[in-house]
């Protein structure tokens, strides 16, 4: 459903991704690895429209959605989460799941109606808050959750968009080991639902999700496949030599 | 809810009390407060809601102003003609501006739109057969087809009328599905995007909202003297109005409304009433009351708790 | 259209713009490098005038008069910058225009209490009061021919120091990358009062200059400071070189728009119409000109910040 083909990004003489081409077919979880700074942050950048792409192709459901606006890009079923956390930290978790879900139910230009009275809105998000394991704090400012409760606010927010794909970046990013298997356990729990591009540098999260993985070295894809094969390619233990791959 | 009631219920029965006392001067007064009051409001919505910092503001109160005095020197004093036309130029002149503002951001956006502004106030200076460097002097008060707005009581209740309007509009906007997305924006602009809104238009449409209420009370303002000041248009005047904003609670829905008060009760205190033991160590302490201004404005900014950033994402109304 | 016509107000152009690029380079330096907005340039603009006026008074003599305002005037930015604005980088730009709001009108009230609301006298040195004829016959007042020279020496002073000395490259440094300079270990705070403090000597110098020509009055600075940010906004903020080709096309477009503009429209429209559209469209040339550049250069045309 997801389909890049040479894209590429160029900052000056600054290549952050090269000639990149990959697809995502609908219901897998397909997994972006690579060392730091490949280029999987840029290209989930421009996957989800906040970077421009100047070469390559980018096509969701058939659609061509290169030079589609950030915006409309959700519109169409495409959500994104950060690595760096990136909620509204004054509002409740609540409200956080309450505007992405406005954000896909309607037009916003509405200037009258109390929001409050929309009952169907906040219903949604409350049941997206007991599907990240937020249930109960739905009160609580975004801004006093713990980090680990952060990250899964996080990605409630891009699934509150619904999605048909949905690209996370780093979810387990600052995770102790508790956090991460909570985490792991919603991703597993979400894809019944959505396709995922999940970027992650936690090798075991990654070889338990995967169903497909795609090597990134230096902005250019050095291996795609099964993670059987990836486990044994020859160039994907050279890029990362000196890292432990889990077995 | 309550408190509402209460404040219009008191600034209801003043102007009687006033007129009791023969004291119509500050019915006039008031009438001025209440008009600055609906100008700061408008600005509120955008930099305090909306956190756009516009320094611009002046320029759609002036525009609104000149519009209202053009169109009694041609003949036509309708209100119910020339304020709407007011609100519509103002509107017009907000959408230019903001569309060409809202695609730069943080320092370059401020100066855009002062400049802007700026350039507005050239144009209304440069029109000679209205007034130029002068101000234009309107033949009296726009007609509403009863009784008189000339008649001071009458008019402040008008004013009244519409302030409460505004704040009650302003209410209404703030709790809605737009007033959600413009506080999201406030609060995370690069996410509100990500989840799907197209934040340039919703700021665009907050820009002209809030230009279009400063030119409903840059209508009221020429008939309050029958009279329009290019200064009205000044950025001098913008920065006023920031002041009151500042001064009376950014992001809140009072906060017009009470800067307004404060800021032009000052002055007046100020210029009136000579304080003894004051005089006796400056003479014409009375003329340097933008001093005081001054003084006040850079003690509240730079001792703001937690700076300004803290009153300025001040979330929406309870 | 005659050529001397052309070659005074060219001139002109040129003298105006080269005392805004005074006041933009201080301006762009400070917004580049403190990423700070300072309404209050243009109060040490009328400051530096009304000292020089006084001290001019004071001392019977334009050319001592001079230095004492510059060093006046640097002191007062100094103090202002130790004592207030310091404490402004870093906080939110609102914050800033307030409180630099709040200055002005300190400012233009504490001038109006020493000096009166009066404009004050300030007048062109009387050797430099008479024409001087160009080559080509042409009278010029030798005056703003002064102002000429002392610009080019200035911006030629001002490009030496950014480019080719230490300080320059601290400062340059600290326009594009602020993060860098401190971590380079340059001391700051002192380098942010220095460059405060020449920015408020080079308004000191356009306002003195400047001051025989304009009023010194009050709200003189207000009026200059707009088009000092027009200047920036079209140069690019921090960037010095950015503020010097701004402040000589907002110069020399201001000051043709103003003499040809009305001599235009009434080749082709009614008297009364060129009479008022001619000023009119005059006086926002220089926006709409602000407009075309951020059309196709949002950044203006050479931003210090990549």
């Amino acid at each position: 459903m997801l389909e890049l083909r040479a894209v590429s990004k160029r900052y000056g003489g600054v290549v952050a991704t090269d000639d990149v081409t990959l697809d995502v077919v609908r219901g897998e979880v397909h997994a972006l690895i690579g060392p730091n700074g490949a280029g999987k942050t840029t290209l989930i950048g421009q996957i989800s429209g906040v970077l421009a792409t100047e070469i390559g192709r980018i096509l969701f459901n058939g659609a061509d959605i290169t030079h589609l606006p950030a915006h409309a890009r959700v519109a169409a079923g495409l959500a994104r989460s950060y690595q760096i956390t990136s909620i509204f930290r004054r509002f409740s978790v609540l409200d956080n799941l309450a505007l992405a879900v406005q954000a896909r139910s309607g037009s916003s230009f509405r200037f009258w109606r109390p929001l409050l009275t929309e009952r169907a809105l906040f219903d949604e998000a409350r049941s997206i808050a007991v599907d990240i394991g937020l249930g109960g704090r739905e009160d609580t400012p975004a801004a006093t959750l713990a980090h680990g409760e952060q990250r899964a606010l996080e990605v409630g927010l891009a699934l509150a968009t619904r999605p048909q794909l949905v690209l996370l970046d780093e979810p387990m990013a600052g995770m102790g080991p508790q956090e991460s298997r909570a985490m792991l356990a919603l991703i597993q729990h979400l894809r019944r639902r959505v396709s995922v591009l999940l970027v992650e540098h936690d090798m075991e999260a990654v070889f338990r999700l995967a169903d497909r993985i795609t090597v990134l070295v230096n902005g250019r894809v050095v291996a795609s496949g099964a993670p059987a094969a990836i486990r044994n390619d020859p160039a994907v233990r050279q890029a990362y030599l000196g890292e432990e791959i889990a077995a | 809810m309550i408190r509402a009631i209460a404040v219009f219920g008191v600034l209801g029965i003043f102007p009687l009390a006033m007129q009791a006392m023969d004291a119509m001067f500050y019915v006039s007064l008031a009438s001025r407060i209440l008009i600055y009051a609906i100008a700061a409001t408008s600005l509120n919505l955008v930099l305090g809601y909306g956190g756009m910092v516009s320094f611009g503001h002046a320029a759609f109160f002036g525009a609104g102003a000149f519009v209202v005095g053009i169109m009694a020197v041609e003949g036509v004093r309708s209100a119910w003609i020339a304020w709407p036309a007011a609100v519509a130029v103002a509107a017009l002149a907000a959408f230019v501006i903001g569309a060409l503002s809202l695609r730069t951001r943080g320092v370059y956006f401020i100066m855009i739109t002062l400049a802007f502004a700026q350039m507005i106030y050239y144009i209304c200076v440069s029109l000679k057969t209205y007034g130029g460097d002068d101000g234009l002097s309107l033949p009296g008060r726009s007609t509403i087809g009863i009784g008189t707005l000339g008649d001071d009581l009458l008019w402040y209740y008008v004013v009244l009328a519409i302030l409460a309007l505004v704040l009650y509009g302003l209410h209404r906007l703030v709790h809605s599905r737009f007033g959600r997305v413009i506080a999201a924006i406030r609060e995370n602009e690069a996410r509100a995007e990500a989840i799907g809104f197209p934040v340039y238009r919703y700021k665009l449409a907050c820009f002209v909202i809030a230009g279009a209420v400063g030119g409903l009370a840059g209508a009221l303002i020429a008939n309050q003297s029958s009279y329009v000041s290019p200064s009205l248009l000044h950025w001098i005047q913008s920065g006023t109005l920031m002041i009151m904003v500042i001064l009376g609670g950014v992001g809140t829905l009072w906060g017009g409304v009470i800067g307004a008060a404060v800021l032009l009760g000052l002055e007046h205190l100020i210029a009136d009433y000579r304080i003894g033991w004051l005089a006796a160590l400056a003479p014409n302490y009375q003329d340097h009351g933008a001093l005081a201004v001054g003084i006040v404005l850079l003690a509240i900014v730079m001792l703001a708790p937690e700076g300004l950033a803290g009153l300025f994402s001040r979330t929406r109304e309870k | 259209m005659p050529a001397t016509l052309l070659l005074e107000q060219s001139l002109n152009g040129l003298q105006f713009g080269l005392m805004l690029f005074l006041l933009a380079a201080g301006l762009t330096l400070v917004f580049g490098i403190m990423d700070m907005i300072n309404l209050a340039h243009g109060s040490l603009y009328m400051i530096g005038a009304y000292f020089m006026a006084s001290f001019t008074s004071a001392t019977g003599s334009f050319w001592l008069g001079l230095p004492l305002a510059l060093v006046a005037t640097a002191i007062v930015g100094a103090l202002l910058e130790m004592s207030l604005l310091r404490r402004l980088y870093g906080r939110d730009h609102l914050t800033q225009v307030l409180a630099t709001f709040a200055v002005i009108l300190i400012a233009n009230e504490l001038v109006r209490i020493v000096w009166g609301s009066q404009p004050v006298l300030l007048n062109a040195p009387p050797e430099l009061s008479g024409p001087v004829t160009l080559p080509g016959g042409m009278p010029y007042a030798s005056y703003r021919l002064a102002i000429i020279a002392v610009g080019a020496v200035v911006a030629l002073l001002l490009y030496l120091l950014v480019a080719k000395t230490r300080v320059g490259m601290l400062v340059r440094a600290g326009a594009s990358n602020r993060e860098m300079a401190i971590a380079m270990g340059v001391n700051i705070r002192r380098l942010f009062t220095i460059v405060f403090a020449l920015g408020a000597a080079l308004c000191a110098l356009a306002g003195a200059m400047l001051g025989p020509i304009f009023a010194v009055q009050v709200g003189m600075g207000e009026n200059i400071l707009i088009l000092a940010f027009v200047v920036i906004v079209i140069g690019g903020i921090g960037s010095v070189r950015g503020a010097f080709v701004g402040a000589l096309l907002v110069g020399i477009v201001d000051t043709s728009g103003r003499a040809f503009l009305p001599l235009f429209f009434s080749t082709f429209l009614p008297p009364q119409f060129a009479s008022a559209a001619g000023p009119a469209v005059a006086s926002i040339l220089i926006y709409l000109l602000m407009a075309v550049v951020l059309y196709f250069r949002p950044q203006g045309l050479f931003p210090a910040r990549g």
